[in-house]
């Protein structure tokens, strides 16, 4: 997976061994985009709609997931907003700005290369990075290190 | 904050205060093209974001790198790039077993 370091968005990239048309319906596909994501969304994606969930990790199954969908274009190319950091229910987000995430798709030898952008962290506030990192405390971003040692294995 | 280091004079800034330290207006303006006043208004936007202080030193101010707040930046984006990471390696997984 390649890091691409900057100031205000984020790109990784990693070779898929499997057809575009595979990876475009694990991405596109609510429900497998739910399996391998760990989360638990309700109702299919769609262009300028808003498809919501919660986050399936044990422990952490009170944390919203609130895309909203931007283009579809199919095997190439899927775009969304949401908040990158999960969402207290108590909170109101809806006037905090949302970073984008795109997933392009690309056929190369080998299978598909996946490549996620995501943009948009200008002006997201000191409290909510604070609040990203209580979560780190409280293990999140471990215990997604964990589980994908455990299905890597 | 991150709006903040979104322009590249301003980074420039950042890297100089970084490689050589605290360093005054003068010396920040030197040797490149961009003039004292817009040097001036770039550090009062990284002031206003955290990112460096002026001290004052005899009759000049010289300013230094706040190394905390992008600490904080670099901090999080990496968490998110990290989760990523984990997600695209059981998407990996689901796709190439299923």
């Amino acid at each position: 997976m390649k890091l691409h370091e900057s100031t205000d968005r984020i790109e990784r990239q990693i070779l898929l061994r499997a057809s575009r048309s595979r990876v475009w319906r694990a991405i596109s596909n609510s429900d497998e985009f739910g399996a391998w994501f760990q989360a638990k969304l309700e109702g299919p994606f769609a262009a300028g709609a808003t498809t919501r969930g919660r986050v399936a990790i044990p422990g952490y199954e009170h944390l919203k997931i609130e895309m909203t969908i931007e283009r579809m274009v199919p095997e190439s190319l899927m775009s969304f907003r949401w908040h990158p950091y999960p969402a207290d229910p108590e909170t109101d987000y809806s006037s905090e700005p949302t970073t984008l995430v795109e997933l392009h798709l690309e056929e190369v030898e080998g299978g598909t290369e996946l490549t996620v952008t995501e943009s948009g962290f200008e002006g997201i506030p000191l409290a909510r990075r604070a609040e990203a990192f209580r979560m780190n405390d409280e293990g999140w971003a471990g215990q997604l290190e964990n589980i994908a040692k455990y299905v890597e294995s | 904050m991150f709006a903040a280091l979104g322009d590249e004079n301003r980074l420039a800034i950042v890297a100089s205060l970084c490689a050589q330290g605290p360093l005054s207006i003068t010396r920040l303006a030197a040797g490149s093209s961009v003039t004292r006043q817009a040097v001036t208004k770039h550090l009062n936007v990284l002031e206003g974001a955290g990112l460096v202080r002026g001290i004052r030193r005899g009759r000049e101010r010289i300013w230094e790198l706040e190394p905390q707040e992008l600490e904080v930046a670099h901090r999080y984006l990496d968490q998110i790039a990290q989760r990523w990471d984990a997600a695209l390696g059981r998407l990996k997984k689901f796709v190439e077993e299923n």
